[in-house]
């Protein structure tokens, strides 16, 4: 058994509690919510946070909530429930590809979408899914409530815009006609941090040339999109000669570290491979999308 | 297509699901696991029990300045704290390992792995002791530390073993069997040779339950309790006689549910020492359990075996010799748990399962400034590294005569007709009909058709690979005279007594970890005397309660001590009709035996069953000269021989040209372990060691830096296989029983374990021949795999 420092522990009941408890608290507390990434750093003493606030009976946070222009999802939100969801799977296929293969149905049941992004492992696979689908956040302070992009949101490995004395509480993906998503990972074995692993989203004109696109990279030190690899795609019509030249730009950009699940050579040959894939895949579904909306239509 | 299990209608059983003996019966333990309702050590809670945690060394090679251990004596809990210095005075410092070596219980000079013992903490509950670890303030002189083993008998490398006077380098052994100069000649003949370096990197057996131990010293009569997690109770309560100075005869030993071994609990471990120390300092009992991170940073480790291997063969495809050198990396401390004369355990067996003129292997033996152990992971004492070894070097030879690797292994099988067979390395095989396993796994596998399928893949561009490996494992050690651990004869007892009503307990020396003892035993007593084995219970793993014997290792529980509860349920038999002939007022002669009954000749209607004769054992008829009033008997075993289990595997792997990624789509086992005693709990076996088999393929390793920092000390880092990496199994068996063993078994425990990696090993460097490759070595993770496509494959160490 691995024993975590001591710690204070306290369970908030609404948002506007657990916002007074990290502030009261201050500096050394922490939000837990699936804590299946805060627990096992504690154990290993990796983490020693002072106390614990707990939000996990801030039901009014686990929602997934589809409207005209946009996905709306809870923080609390657990990936058993998104990868359940028809909506989710209907809109953004990339949040199925991803959560599948984020851990195992244990993390998943109790892990939420929110400890997630705010956790921000550079492996994370949320943080590019909610990259590459130009997700919003919506975080709310004493102040009241702010909307970052995820650049904003992003501060680097294990940091986020969201201030000690905030709380992330929702995450919108704004959903775009003829549209498609697709996210593939690399991992040694099912439930690992992936090796490598990319998702890309694409919205096509009515014409059938690329409205807009956005390729992301998990764990090759990245932040964000990766423009020039977009670029090179964007206006123009999907074709494997396109895909290939943009896997060329992604894995020229990917920069990656050498580490036990690979070495640099071969990140850079799946950061290619996999954006290649996953350009395919996202325009496949994309054109199927539209298929569908015509023969419904 | 899977062989589904057939057994012989028992005439006995009264019904076909639940035979009174052999079959396929469900386990007598398995309710109270899947209740929750099993017993392991950390259940145990003593009145004033104290708990106890190890500081370890975050530095794998270091001279020890300075330990302060004010800070955490004034901690609020802390009842004491031990360190090296404290054990020197109790002359407890150092304990002998299983192999002739001594290990350090508590650091007092120098550290010489990361995960060291360094001091234990003793607190009124585990959370205290486990915060003052943060409050001993140690001081360390870091030295350059020895971690590649292929450098370790550098002239100028640093010298682990300083402490051992007159010790000037990092050699621990070298080691021989065979003839190396008849297998030169042979090898300077040959038309074909074909050499490669292959590589068993570090794996550890991550049993589900971690090593712990509850230790109880009672200060008035002297006497020690141990509760512990081990495999041989009573091997370790002799040698807890030798190290601790208490008398034998005032220590018990018991192992309650252990929640899997694989070897990781043979060996004693400084907690365990620490634990009886902590009693006795504190005169109360002392728990100490270790967490997941001491397990894998600390415990017996499996493999680090650098082989160079070579195969001879005719141009035709005959295999003529094998030869190889091995560089082992035994770790700070060399703690093998192993027979004392072979100091690279079976690793001999590497002649596999040809028929060879000549044969020869050197084993040299290193410490480096990593964990000690060696012996684990379900190895079979090393049977594991020498199946990689000559399997792989097969595939390679067959490659490189563009023969079909089951086509080769066909014209080289021993035959039926040449067992018992000597092998060139001092070995008798005591049975096999190997060409029959070989074709029943290629007509499950369907063999050709999938070669079929292979060529049209590949066509495409398909990464697709079929990889075969043929095991013959020794398992079931002594005999005695030849095999001893630490001086005591690899033999077992057992105890069998029949109560009064016909219900029955055997007692047994070995410990079951999962491998489902309390059925397979009752089990084979029932076939002996015809009690149903529900009424039947078997009593192991308390020293006090069990004859003496070596525990349950190497597959030899039921090659030996299923052999002395065999032998001593016939005893029971034959005693019994003694009685039922006094009973029936006849002679011995004149009653025959069928399943559960003595019976007079020629009218069977007059008899005496089993619980008739154990009431009248108990009872009051006169007895003849020489009978006991009971119905009990003992045996100690010594076996004449290992048993030599075999098996067939056949993998099919497809791999991701893209990525490298290699799912095992079908794995296809066929097993001989000679007479079947509950076919469930050997498919079980089968199947466990087969998941085991893919992780060791493909995903497990224990890494070290440059510093000597263990890269593989969690879950996060050390892969276990889940459900997902596994394909559906499919098993097939052959029956070949072991001619010297009293029911014809041989140990199966380990056979998938030892047979599976090298067979999914061969089935990817399969389907990477097409690019070129013709070895590479495990794990075959998707980076080494790619790498391996590149025409860059690197050994792991």
């Amino acid at each position: 058994m691995q024993i975590p420092a001591q710690f204070d522990y306290v369970r908030a009941s609404t948002i506007e509690d657990a916002l007074a408890l990290l502030d009261r608290h201050g500096a050394e507390s922490r939000v837990v919510a699936g804590g299946h990434s805060l627990l096992p750093m504690m154990k290993l003493r990796l983490a020693r946070p002072e106390c614990l606030v707990d939000i996990n009976d801030l039901y009014e946070l686990d929602f997934i909530l589809p409207e005209a222009t946009q996905l709306r999802i809870g923080a609390l939100t657990r990936h058993s429930a998104l990868l359940e969801s028809t909506d989710v799977a209907r809109l953004f296929p990339i949040v199925i590809d991803a959560e599948r293969v984020i851990a195992d149905p244990i993390v998943r049941n109790r892990g939420t979408i929110g400890g997630s992004l705010c956790q921000a492992d550079p492996a994370e696979d949320l943080a590019t899914v909610c990259d590459v689908l130009h997700a919003q956040a919506v975080v709310r302070g004493p102040g009241g409530e702010r909307i970052l992009t995820m650049d904003e949101f992003h501060k680097g490995p294990y940091e986020t815009a969201v201030a000690q004395n905030e709380l992330l509480v929702e995450i919108r993906f704004p959903i775009r006609p003829r549209s498609g998503s697709a996210y593939e990972k690399v991992e040694r074995r099912v439930g690992d941090w992936a090796v490598v692993a990319a998702g890309a989203a694409v919205s096509f004109t009515v014409d059938g040339s690329v409205d807009d696109v956005a390729i992301g990279l998990t764990a090759v030190g990245l932040d964000g999109t990766i423009s020039e690899a977009e670029a090179v795609l964007r206006g123009r019509r999907p074709s494997e000669v396109l895909f290939a030249e943009a896997g060329r730009l992604a894995a020229e950009a990917s920069l990656p570290v050498d580490d036990q699940r690979g070495p640099v050579d071969y990140k850079r040959h799946l950061a290619d491979e996999l954006t290649r894939r996953v350009l395919r895949r996202a325009c496949a579904r994309a054109l199927e999308t539209q298929t569908t909306t015509m023969q419904e239509g | 297509m899977t062989i589904t299990e057939t057994h012989a209608p028992n005439p006995a059983a009264g019904d076909a699901d639940r035979p009174i003996g052999y079959g396929r019966i469900q386990r007598k333990e398995d309710p109270r696991f899947v209740r929750g309702k099993g017993h392991y050590v950390d259940d145990i809670v003593l009145p004033g029990m104290l708990h106890g945690a190890i500081l370890r060394s975050p530095v794998a090679h270091a001279r020890l300045v300075s330990i302060d251990t004010t800070r955490a004596l004034a901690h609020p809990g802390v009842v004491a704290v031990i360190t090296g210095k404290d054990l020197l005075g109790l002359k407890l410092a150092w304990a002998p390992t299983l192999s002739a070596d001594v290990q350090a219980v508590l650091v007092t000079d120098k550290v010489r792995f990361q995960g060291q013992e360094v001091a234990f903490v003793i607190a009124e509950d585990r959370y205290a002791a486990r915060d003052a670890l943060e409050l001993i303030d140690v001081d360390y002189d870091v030295l350059t530390p020895v971690v590649d083993a292929r450098h370790a008998l550098d002239p100028g490398a640093p010298v682990i073993r300083d402490e051992i006077e007159g010790r000037t380098d990092n050699h621990i052994f070298d080691w021989e069997a065979g003839n190396a100069a008849e297998t030169d000649a042979v090898f300077a003949s040959a038309d074909v040779i074909v050499k490669q370096e292959i590589v068993y990197p570090r794996s550890h057996p991550a049993p589900m339950e971690t090593c712990g131990a509850v230790a109880d010293f009672e200060p008035i009569e002297g006497a020690l309790t141990l509760y512990e997690t081990s495999q041989a109770p009573h091997a370790h309560r002799t040698l807890f006689a030798i190290v601790s100075g208490i008398p034998e005869h005032k220590i018990r030993i018991v192992s309650p549910d252990i929640g899997g071994g694989f070897g990781n609990k043979v060996g004693i471990y400084p907690g365990y020492i620490l634990a009886v120390v902590g009693s006795i300092v504190t005169g109360r009992p002392v728990k100490w359990v270790e967490d997941r991170s001491e397990n894998l940073m600390s415990t017996s480790f499996a493999r680090d075996y650098i082989m160079q291997g070579e195969i001879a063969a005719t141009k035709d495809g005959k295999i003529l010799a094998v030869r190889t050198n091995v560089l082992a990396d035994h770790g700070a401390f060399n703690a093998t748990a192993q027979p004392t004369k072979y100091p690279a355990g079976f690793f001999h067996i590497f002649t596999g399962s040809y028929d060879l003129q000549a044969a020869h292997c050197k084993v040299t033996g290193v410490y480096t400034n990593k964990a000690p152990g060696g012996v684990a992971y379900a190895c079979s004492f090393r049977v594991t590294e020498a199946v990689l070894l000559v399997e792989r070097m097969v595939d390679m030879l067959a490659q490189k005569l563009e023969m079909d690797p089951a086509e080769l292994r066909l014209k080289n099988l021993i035959k039926p007709e040449q067992f018992p067979y000597k092998n060139k390395t001092g070995w008798e095989y005591d049975s096999g009909n190997y060409e029959r396993a070989m074709r029943l796994s290629m007509e499950i596998a369907g063999y050709d058709d999938l070669r079929r399928e292979q060529k049209e893949k590949r066509a495409r561009g398909e990464l697709m690979g079929i990889g075969i490996s043929f095991f013959t494992e020794t398992v079931g050690a002594g005999p005695r005279k030849h095999m001893d651990i630490v001086g005591l004869g690899m033999a077992d007892g057992a105890e069998l007594r029949i109560h009064p009503t016909g219900k029955a307990v055997v007692r047994i020396s070995v410990q079951s970890q999962g491998q489902g003892h309390e059925t397979t035993f009752a089990q084979i007593v029932a076939e002996e005397i015809g009690i149903p084995p529900e009424d039947i219970d078997v009593v192991h793993g308390d020293t006090d309660q069990t004859p003496f014997g070596l525990g349950t290792y190497g597959s030899r529980s039921t090659p030996v001590s299923g052999a002395a509860v065999a032998l001593v349920a016939r005893k029971v038999r034959e005693k019994a009709k003694f009685i039922a002939a006094a009973m029936l007022e006849t002679r011995p002669e004149d009653l025959e035996w069928e399943k559960g009954r003595w019976f007079v000749k020629g009218d069977p209607s007059v008899g005496k069953t089993m619980a008739e004769i154990a009431m009248g054992a108990h009872g009051t008829v006169a007895l003849p000269e020489g009978i006991d009033g009971n119905l009990d008997a003992e045996v100690t075993y010594d076996p004449p021989n290992l048993t030599f289990p075999f098996g067939a595997y056949i993998c099919v792997v497809d791999v991701d040209p893209g990525t490298g990624h290699v799912k095992v789509r079908r794995f296809i086992a066929v097993d001989d372990c000679g007479t079947r005693i509950n076919p469930m709990i050997i498919e079980g076996q089968v199947h466990g060691g087969l998941t085991d088999g893919v992780g060791m393929a493909l995903m497990q390793f224990i890494g070290f830096d440059e510093a000597g920092n263990n890269l593989g000390g969690s879950f996060m880092d050390y892969l276990i296989p889940t459900s997902m990496e596994v394909p559906n199994w499919e098993t097939g068996f052959t029956v070949t029983p072991s001619p010297h063993h009293p029911i014809g078994a041989k140990g199966v425990g380990e056979s998938a374990t030892v047979g599976s990696p090298p067979a999914i090993l061969n089935a990817v460097v399969d389907a990477l021949s097409p690019l070129g490759v013709t070895h590479m070595d495990i794990p075959c993770t998707p980076a080494r795999v790619w790498a391996a496509m590149q025409g860059r494959a690197t050994p792991p160490i």
